[in-house]
C-alpha cells in the first residue's frame, strides 16, 4: 500500500501505511497522524485515497500545506511527493512501485462498488472497503505470470539518438531535415514512399508504398525494415540521400 | 453483400515484452464487413479463455446472422436490427463465458472488454463494454470514438480528475463493466455513417497505455498507403515503449461507398420513401 515517511530536519521519525480512505493529519491527538507542534494547525490537512490514488487538501490551516515547494489547496499526489507542514517533512511513496510481480501491473481487472481490487492490508478500515465477497465466488489464486525476455530489447544507448537526413541531389539538394520524431516519411505519396522509423536502439527505413523499393547504399530493400548506420546513401523516387547520425 | 473489396482489414496481436500469455482475441471478416476485438482477464490464463470464447462465439453466429438475406433487409428500422442483433449474441456470449467461469474453479472470475464493429449501408454500428477502444482517421482528424468503461474514465467525467492526472493514476486498468462477470451485461452500442478514405482503430488498451493518441494518430496519417506496415508499427511502438501488456489492433479502411442493395425485401421501405 502506499506510504508516508514522517521526518524532520532530516530525521527520519516514522512511517505511515495509508490505509484509510481518509489519513488526517493535524496538531489535535484525534487526528490519524498527529503532530504535536504550534506551528501545525489542529486540523490541518487530510489525505483522501481512492484505491491506488491520492489526493492531499489542505483544511484551511494556519500556515498552509506545501508539496516540493509550492503551497497548495488540494493536490493529486505521485510517487515521491514531499508535503510540508512547518519544519516537519512527509514523503509520499506510491503503491505501484512496490508491487511484487511486474506482470501484475498493467492487468485489467474489474471493479465492482464497494470493492477493492487487491486484498485489504492489516487494519482493514472502513465503509468503502465493505467486504462485497460473500456472494461471489472465491477469488483465483493469483496467476503465476512470470515476465519471460522475448527478443531483449537491447540496452538503451547511453546517448539520445539523433539522426538526420540530407538530401544529395534533385531540386532540394543541399537541404538538411532532422529526424526528431518516431516516423518521418520521405517521397511523393501514390508514388513512392518510405518511413524511417525511430527505434530505442537505432532508426530503420521501411517500404511503404510504390512499385520500386528504395535502395540504401547501391542495394534494393526488400518490404522488411532495414537498419540505418551513419553515412547510408538511401535513394528513393529518383533522388538520392544520406543518413548520417549527429554526434 | 460481400464486402471484401469495400473494407480492407489487417489484424495484429502481440503479448507484449512482459506477458507470457496473450489474453487478448480478434476476428475480423472483411466480406461481412465484421471486427472483433477482446481483452480478457482472470487468474492463470482464464483470460485467454474469456476473450477467445467472446471473439469465436460472436463471430460465428454472426455470420451465420448475417448471411441471411433477412437479417441485412434494410427497411425503417434497419439499423435497429443490427443492434438488437448484436444485444442479443453478446448477451449470449456473456452468458457463455458466464456459465464456464462458474463451472469451473480454475475460470471463476474471468472476464474480457469487447469492442465490436459492423459495416453496413455506409454505416458501421460500434459495441463496446470496458476500456477496449475504437478510434477513427478522417482527413487528418484522429479521434477517440468509445469512450471507456473504467474507474478512470468516471473520474474524468465527473471533474475529480483531469485527463492529464489521468495519465498518471496508480488506478489504471478498472473497468466498470466486462463480459463474462455476471448473469447480464449492458453494451454500448452506437451507429456511425462513414466515408470513404476513413481508416478505423480497435485496440486493446495495450496500445494506448504505452503509447500517445497523438502519435498513434500520426502513425495511421504517415502510413494509411500500407495498412498492413501501419499495424506492425503501432504494435511495435507499443513494444519499444515497454510493452507491459498485451496490444491487439484492427485496422479497417472504407475503400469506397458501400450503400445496402434494396433487394426483395426493399419495396415496402421503397414504398415509404416514395411517401416521404
Amino acid at each position: 500500500m502506499a506510504k508516508l515517511t514522517l521526518s524532520m530536519d532530516g530525521m527520519m521519525l516514522k512511517e505511515i501505511p495509508l490505509i484509510k480512505e481518509r489519513t488526517t493529519i493535524g496538531r489535535k491527538p484525534h487526528n490519524d497522524i498527529q503532530i504535536d507542534n504550534l506551528a501545525i494547525s489542529g486540523e490541518h490537512a487530510v489525505i483522501v485515497a481512492i484505491l491506488n490514488d491520492a489526493f492531499l487538501e489542505d483544511l484551511e490551516s494556519t500556515n498552509g500545506t506545501n508539496v516540493n515547494g509550492q503551497p497548495i489547496k488540494k493536490h493529486f499526489l505521485q510517487n515521491g511527493d514531499v508535503i510540508e507542514l512547518g519544519k516537519y517533512r512527509l514523503k509520499y511513496r506510491s503503491e505501484a512501485l512496490q508491487q511484487t510481480s511486474q506482470a501484475d501491473f498493467e492487468r485489467t481487472m474489474i471493479i465492482r462498488p464497494g470493492m477493492m481490487p487487491k486484498s485489504p492490508g492489516p487494519g482493514d478500515a472502513k465503509a468503502a472497503m465493505n467486504d462485497t465477497q460473500a456472494g461471489m465466488p472465491p477469488p483465483p489464486l493469483p496467476a503465476v505470470d512470470r515476465p519471460i525476455a522475448r527478443d531483449p530489447v537491447p540496452e538503451p544507448p547511453a546517448a539520445v539518438l539523433r539522426g538526420a537526413i540530407q538530401i544529395l541531389s534533385g531540386a532540394n539538394a543541399g537541404k538538411e531535415m532532422e529526424l526528431t520524431k518516431t516516423l518521418s516519411t520521405l517521397g511523393k505519396p501514390g508514388v513512392q514512399v518510405a518511413v524511417i522509423t525511430r527505434r530505442p536502439h537505432g532508426y530503420f527505413i521501411t517500404h511503404v508504398e510504390g512499385a520500386t523499393f528504395p535502395a540504401v547504399n547501391g542495394k534494393q530493400l526488400d518490404s522488411q525494415a532495414h537498419p540505418l548506420h551513419d553515412h547510408d546513401i538511401i535513394e528513393l523516387a529518383g533522388i538520392k540521400m544520406e543518413f548520417f547520425l549527429k554526434d | 453483400m460481400d464486402l471484401s473489396q469495400v473494407l480492407e482489414i489487417v489484424s495484429r496481436t502481440d503479448p507484449g515484452m512482459v506477458r507470457a500469455h496473450n489474453e487478448d482475441a480478434v476476428y475480423a471478416n472483411s466480406g461481412l464487413g465484421m471486427a472483433i476485438l477482446a481483452d480478457g482477464m482472470g487468474g492463470y490464463n482464464a483470460g485467454e479463455v474469456a476473450s477467445g470464447m467472446v471473439t469465436t462465439l460472436l463471430g460465428s453466429e454472426l455470420e451465420k446472422a448475417f448471411k441471411q438475406p433477412e437479417t441485412r433487409l434494410i427497411d425503417q428500422d434497419g439499423r435497429q436490427q443490427t443492434r438488437s442483433l448484436l444485444e442479443a449474441e453478446i448477451s449470449r456470449a456473456n452468458n457463455a463465458v458466464y456459465q464456464a467461469a462458474q463451472s469451473q474453479p480454475q475460470y471463476a472470475g474471468m472476464g474480457t472488454t469487447l469492442v465490436m464493429a459492423v459495416f453496413y449501408d455506409n454505416a458501421i454500428t460500434v459495441a463496446h463494454i470496458g476500456d477496449s477502444r475504437l478510434y477513427r482517421l478522417r482527413g487528418e482528424e484522429f479521434s477517440q470514438v468509445t469512450r471507456d468503461h473504467s474507474l478512470l474514465q468516471e473520474q474524468i467525467d465527473n471533474g475529480m480528475l483531469t485527463v492529464e492526472q489521468a495519465r498518471t493514476s496508480q488506478n489504471k486498468n478498472l473497468v466498470t463493466r466486462a463480459v463474462g462477470v455476471d448473469p447480464s451485461v449492458e453494451s454500448e452500442i452506437h451507429e456511425y455513417a462513414t466515408l470513404p478514405g476513413d481508416i478505423y482503430l480497435l485496440c486493446s488498451d495495450g496500445l494506448n497505455d504505452m503509447v500517445e493518441d497523438e502519435e498513434i494518430g500520426m502513425t495511421l496519417q504517415m502510413l494509411s498507403a500500407n495498412l498492413a506496415l501501419a499495424a506492425t508499427q503501432l504494435v511495435q511502438m507499443a513494444n519499444d515503449n515497454g510493452g507491459r501488456d498485451n496490444v491487439s489492433v484492427i485496422l479497417v479502411r472504407v475503400k469506397r461507398e458501400f450503400p445496402a442493395p434494396q433487394g426483395l425485401g426493399g419495396w415496402l421501405a421503397r414504398l415509404l420513401a416514395w411517401f416521404k
